[in-house]
């Protein structure tokens, strides 16, 4: 709070910055002493899982109304996890635990979620690695999903507090080897348990068969062909078993480099014009011989690919004209620690200074110039009709990346939850990018870590918020997605190839018994419950009306007929009448506001055409704005043919089911704060933000299928019009606006105060001191 | 008023298009696809660029800078000079003021069904308040504005001071602005008390009168000892306000009180923090530098201490600890942004339509927030020092409010963005004039339409779809910039480039559904009435469900 003279308006004051405060010493926070007796409370684990050590009377750090207070447990560490077994009084009640994770509960950390470590040795902080000589009164754990854990240890016994956080560094921070993860215990031990369809329709691609019918979906079979010869992993181990190339490429060129230097088809666009990716030749400068056999096989493969029927190839090297995976990895850093907050001092301290401190992460930039790439490689194969071959050394990170992000805006099967997931496990996990060691799971080098993956997300995140109603799922559906990254139970994430998959499940068992049964993330019931997987579907989004045989897919750039999708889709389900009296009664907003390629007339309902009419005041000044915006842009950062698909897609209304576009101004590129401000309570907005519209949205839905079963089973049905909705997020004024994920309040009466003070204006000091006008002293 | 006033040939850009002025003083250019419709109030300075010896296109014409953050800039022909005529012409009907012309809000006879002058009546408002009652009295010893010129005729002023004491109070504050009740809390019954700074002076002058007064207002809620005072302002600013006879309350002086220092600056420095943002959204909207650039122009940081601010006034009142009395220099910028926001925190009622009206019409158009010196209607001195965006500021704070509590307003976006774009038309008289004093003294209620007018006769237009009343519900936004926005659909509006985020999908589709629902339920009563008639006459068939009637597709 600002107290009197305590905070110099304007003034630099500022107190030195201790490495670590901590608000409550442990003597302050109120426990009763004698009811320490920590109600035990059981160890849930998994099958496979075994304990390792734990440590009594350990004190848990909760926040809340800014201030904290401790709960008494045991904080345990097994093979998968490290947990806290407290006795958390504030149990949730069942609206809250709807989202629980069947997994990971809310006081679990997988030893793959473990970011840093640090112990607070007097009130100062340190990380925490290798052998420590002296231990610390207090853990706290920094989590890869970003939440921040503090464990006070004074009233441990010193053998347990050595035992639990050399237990806790080690098995978090030591190098391990690739059988060593928690994924093959588990899988062995939980071998009945995979009973339900792991597959979830999701096309994993590792048969032909997936591969044919990707073909046969984007038109590509044409020009294209899917290829078994690399089955059994003989070509090349970075490559997987099926995959696609141009049909005329002989066979026995994709071995003559172990696959590098091939044309690798990703996707065909409607026009026929492919997305194809191409692992760059290794360079050997010395041995003149090879590169120049290497020379004379690439000018054969780019001959073929250049013939027709084959488009233009545009090659797009990504390894030299774009991001480096170092600037991902040093943004990312910055970025994260932005959110790993440890008290509400550093909260609002870096408040201040929180858009400069955003902008010098440079992430959001990335994100911007990932976005950017990926529209430009669109307007190649939308509006130039050519093909573009991506170029990077293997092939598995930035390919990964811009290919996957083009194709989830191109194609809007890749914006449906199971065309997502098919989608990752196309150009990811087939594509090989190399998880093992991007999220370091294994802890073998941190120079590896890069989180390209999480870049991805992001960027399809920043779709998600600018265009809702395009999505199958929500953000919630990518944040989990995010989450199930460090869950050594699923093997989506836990390998670099689908070689290694494949082989090290193969080693790991002896060769009599059954292969291991591994499961997918994408079988969603592993970690939710029904009613929480709700969650991930987006209740905007309104799937593609059939439409006749003998109609195109009219979703594309130019034709214009296709524009108009996003009333009919959704009026289509509806009667006739009731569809215009909705279209035409005046909504509050001008549906015509961005069809700016329609004339004037369209608005003809009003008969007094006064200059105030109101509805087409954004028209107009959309209108003027363009003309004006063409006089005064000349020089603009996008070339001009890109320039103008850019602009000329956001200038028509959108048409969720055709081709997307994201906004890459300044202001659009936002932070993901469902993923990255859930863990802070003080940045919880309790019964706001999108959960406040979105669960009112969920309710009106239920009430009118409600209706509609009423008035279907109208015959037998009597009672009361409306009965009591059973309803899906109940009192939603006690929700954050980060829901599912935030913190629950159970006092949502406390406001948070900002606690730092005013920065200093810099040049305005001088108006700051002005009168605001001259004070006359009147008689006085 | 009936017959266009000029009508003038001119180029805009490659297209010929006319300009003219209609009879609703706007200025509109007109082809095929190209409607301008700019007010004539919203203009803020004309230039004329280039010379007769300019060459090159778009390098001689008229340059029009307007309030609300847009820039025109029209293109002529050099031979004809049609320029200086409509220059002039533009002139006289942007700046009536100076060319001793009504301003267009006299001329306008516009008719609505609904009166909007009636929105607000103070003797209702504090009635709904429950107010007077055993502490509180209504006072008309304003009533010919004699006590304070600024403020409005009627005051709720504490039981126990008498109207002398009131007066004697008045010499001690600044512009007669004496500490007067705004907001009571119905339950715990403290409140929220807005005035002017005591005029203290270097020497620190003290005043028994106005020390006797605050300990009365602090008394009227029996169990509390301590008056809290917010003082808007940075703490030197307060002390630097000595120099001219202003001050704070001393902790010697007021041994019954508490004071703050809310650190908000002053009208100078939020009129040249506007104008940064309007560098970096105009011509181009920064890209790459966003975020820095965003941070540079302090906007958002005003924005936080604003709310900051009004958190800790709707605290302190709704904790029930204390009541609060809330100023600044003269009590009628940031003071008004601070009880308007607290009470809009509190109280429910002012988050409906016409509630946001009367907090609008009751803390800054009759508390005298000098809406023709901060705008500066019908004025041509753009320059002028006292203009200033501090009604923006807040309508910006209430924005970011409703962005984060979607479900707590009854207004939308576009009710907030025709506040705006009227604080500037000169279409109404709501905005006009200083204070009350001179608003009656023009007649402006009999004379003038209110904007009220225009919004409560189409209020659909401007209801939040997603609205729900919550009775007792105290609003806290969260001050932080992790959550605060740049208004993009308001200050970057005219920008093509940037996304218009209307129509809302979330919106439109719910109100689809609330469509849906109330078809269905009409349905389900019409389905009843012919059961009933069916158990009347039990021979036919029992009907099954509408064939016609398609399903809902919900997706779970």
């Amino acid at each position: 709070m600002l107290g009197k003279g305590v905070v110099g308006g304007g003034g630099g004051t500022k107190a030195p910055k201790p490495s670590f405060v901590s608000y409550v010493r442990p003597e302050e926070i109120h426990t009763n002493e004698k009811e320490v007796t920590e109600k035990e409370v059981t160890l849930h684990l998994l099958p496979g899982e075994q304990l390792l050590c734990e440590a009594s009377t350990v004190l848990k750090y909760v926040q809340e109304d800014s201030c904290q207070r401790g709960i008494y447990g045991k904080l345990v560490c097994t093979d998968f996890k490290i947990a806290f077994l407290g006795d958390d009084d504030s149990a949730l009640d069942n609206d809250e635990t709807q989202f629980k994770n069947k997994v990971i509960g809310e006081n679990d950390i997988t030893l793959h979620c473990v970011d840093q470590i640090y112990g607070v040795f007097d009130e100062k902080k340190k990380t925490l690695f290798g052998q420590l000589k002296k231990y610390p009164e207090k853990l706290i754990i920094h989590c890869k999903d970003l939440r921040v854990f503090h464990f006070c240890l004074r009233y441990t016994k010193e053998e347990e507090v050595k035992r639990i956080v050399s237990g806790i560094i080690h098995h978090t921070q030591a190098p391990k080897l690739l059988k060593r993860l928690f994924l093959f215990s588990y899988a062995a031990a939980a071998q009945n348990h995979a009973a339900t369809d792991p597959r979830n329709h999701t096309v994993m691609f590792d048969t032909l068969k997936d591969w044919c019918w990707e073909l046969e979906r984007t038109k590509g079979s044409v020009k294209y062909k899917a290829v078994s010869v690399n089955e059994g992993y003989k070509v090349c181990e970075r490559l997987p078993a099926y995959f696609v190339v141009p049909t005329p490429l002989p066979e026995e060129d994709l071995s003559r480099f172990q696959g590098h230097g091939i044309p690798l088809w990703c996707w065909s666009c409607h026009n026929g014009c492919a997305l194809l990716k191409m692992s760059a030749l290794p360079k050997k400068e010395q041995d003149d011989g090879l590169s120049q056999m290497q020379k004379s096989f690439l000018d054969g493969i780019y001959k073929t690919i250049h013939r027709p029927p084959y488009e233009i190839v545009k090659t797009e090297d990504l390894s030299s004209n774009f991001l480096s995976l170092q600037d991902i990895q040093t943004a990312y850093s910055k970025f994260k620690q932005l959110f790993l907050i440890d008290n509400s001092t550093e909260f609002w301290d870096t408040d201040i200074k929180w858009f400069s401190l955003l902008e010098s992460s440079s992430w959001l930039d990335i994100i911007r110039r990932c976005l950017k790439k990926a529209i430009e490689i669109t307007e190649c194969l939308e509006a130039q009709n050519v093909n573009v071959l991506l170029l990077e050394e293997n092939a598995s990170d930035l390919c990964c990346l811009v290919s996957s992000l083009v194709q989830v805006m191109m194609d809007p099967h890749c914006r449906t939850r199971i065309g997502f997931q098919s989608l990752v496990q196309k150009e990811w996990i087939m594509g090989g990018h190399s998880f093992l060691d991007r999220c370091n799971h294994l802890r073998q080098s941190d120079k590896e870590e890069v989180p390209v993956f999480l870049l991805f997300l992001d960027c399809v995140w920043q779709l998600v918020h600018q265009h809702p109603p395009a999505f199958d799922f929500t953000e919630t559906y990518l944040t989990v997605l995010s989450d199930s990254l460090y869950i050594p139970i699923f093997s989506t994430f836990f390998f670099n190839s689908p070689h290694q998959k494949d082989n090290v499940g193969r080693e790991s068992q002896d060769t009599q018994s059954k292969p291991l049964n591994l499961l997918t993330v994408w079988d969603w019931s592993v970690q939710f419950e029904p009613k929480a997987q709700m969650l991930l579907k987006n209740p905007l989004y309104v799937e593609k009306p059939k439409l006749d045989k003998g109609q195109r897919k009219g979703m594309r750039f130019k034709g214009p007929q296709g524009r108009g999708g996003r009333f009919s889709s959704w009026f289509s389900l509806f009667p006739a009448s009731w569809t215009r009296t909705a279209l035409s009664s005046g909504t509050a907003w001008p549906e015509h506001q961005r069809q700016l390629s329609l004339p004037l007339t369209q608005s003809k309902s009003s008969p007094k055409r006064g200059f105030f009419r109101e509805e087409t005041d954004h028209l107009i000044k959309n209108l003027l704005g363009k003309r004006i915006s063409k006089l005064i842009n000349s020089s603009d950062e996008l070339h001009d043919n890109l320039r103008e698909f850019y602009d000329s897609w956001h200038s028509k209304p959108t048409d969720y089911h055709g081709l997307l576009l994201p906004h890459i101004e300044g202001p659009e590129i936002k932070v993901w704060a469902q993923r990255y401000l859930r863990w802070i309570p003080e940045a919880q907005i309790l019964g706001g933000g999108r959960a406040a519209t979105v669960s009112k949205l969920l309710e009106m839905m239920e009430e009118v299928e409600r209706l509609q079963e009423k008035i279907d089973a109208r015959p037998h049905g009597q009672g009361a019009l409306l009965a009591e909705a059973p309803l899906l997020l109940r009192g939603s004024a006690r929700l954050s606006a980060l829901f599912p994920f935030a913190l629950l309040q159970r006092h949502p009466s406390k406001p948070v105060l900002p606690t730092s003070g005013w920065k200093a204006l810099g040049d305005e000091e001088d108006l700051a001191k002005r009168e605001d006008e001259f004070v006359d002293l009147g008689d006085v | 008023m009936s017959l266009l006033r000029g009508l003038l040939g001119m180029e805009l850009i490659e297209t010929s298009v006319r300009l003219f002025l209609d009879f609703q003083e706007k200025l509109a250019s007109l082809d095929s696809a190209l409607i301008l419709d700019v007010p004539l109030g919203v203009i803020s300075r004309i230039e004329k660029m280039g010379g007769a010896t300019s060459r090159g296109e778009n390098s001689y014409g008229l340059d029009i800078t307007c309030k609300d953050m847009r820039n025109l800039r029209f293109a002529l022909k050099q031979e004809g000079h049609s320029r200086r005529d409509m220059f002039d012409i533009l002139t006289r009907y942007a700046f009536p003021l100076a060319h001793s012309l009504p301003i267009f809000a006299f001329l306008n006879e516009e008719k609505f069904n609904v009166d909007g002058w009636t929105v607000y009546n103070p003797v209702e408002e504090y009635r709904r308040q429950g107010l007077p009652n055993h502490h509180w009295r209504i006072t008309f010893i304003n009533k010919c504005y004699e006590l304070c010129d600024t403020y409005p005729a009627l005051l709720v002023v504490p039981y126990r001071a008498s109207d002398d004491d009131l007066r004697r109070v008045a010499t001690f504050r600044s512009r007669n602005r004496i500490p007067v009740l705004s907001w009571i809390h119905p339950e715990n019954k403290t409140v929220i008390v807005r005035c002017s700074q005591p005029l203290v002076g270097m020497s620190g002058k003290r005043n028994k009168d106005d020390e006797k007064y605050l300990d009365v207002i602090r008394e009227t809620n029996r169990q509390i000892s301590k008056l809290t005072i917010y003082d808007a302002r940075p703490n030197v600013n307060a002390v630097a306000n000595k120099a001219t006879g202003g001050g704070y309350e001393s902790d010697d002086a007021y041994h019954n009180a508490e004071l703050f220092f809310l650190d908000i600056h002053n009208i100078h420095v939020m009129r040249e923090s506007l104008k940064k943002v309007k560098d970096i959204v105009y011509p181009n909207v920064e890209e790459s530098h966003w975020l820095s650039s965003l941070e540079s122009t302090h906007w958002l940081e005003h924005i936080k201490l604003v709310l900051t601010g009004a958190i800790q006034v709707a605290d302190k009142v709704s904790s029930g600890k204390s009541s609060v009395l809330v100023h600044c220099s003269d009590g009628w910028d940031r003071t008004a942004q601070l009880t308007s926001l607290a009470m809009l925190m509190l109280d429910s009622f002012y988050r409906s339509i016409e509630g946001f009206e009367i907090l609008v019409q009751k803390e800054w158009i009759s508390f005298g927030h000098k809406f023709a010196s901060r705008i500066g209607h019908g004025d041509k001195n753009h320059a002028d020092a006292d203009r200033s965006p501090i009604f923006l500021q807040f309508i910006d704070c209430v924005w970011q409010m409703s962005k984060q509590f979607p479900t707590a307003f009854e207004f939308n976006e576009r009710f907030l963005i025709t506040i705006l774009d009227h604080l500037y038309s000169c279409r109404f008289g709501t905005f006009l004039y200083n204070c009350e004093s001179a608003r009656e003294r023009q007649k402006v209620t009999e004379r003038t339409v209110s904007l009220w007018s225009l919004i409560n006769s189409n209020k659909d237009k401007f209801k939040n779809p997603f609205y729900t009343k919550e009775i007792n519900r105290v609003l806290y936004p969260v001050a932080s910039m992790r959550h605060l926005e740049l208004w993009v659909n308001y200050y970057i509006r005219w920008n093509p480039r940037i996304k218009q985020q209307q129509p809302n999908p979330v919106e439109q589709r719910y109100v689809e559904l609330l469509a849906l629902r109330d078809e269905y339920i009409q349905r389900l009563e019409e389905l009843q009435l012919a059961g009933s008639a069916k158990l009347a006459e039990p021979s036919t068939s029992p009907a099954g469900p509408s064939p016609m009637m398609p399903h809902v597709h919900t997706h779970f």
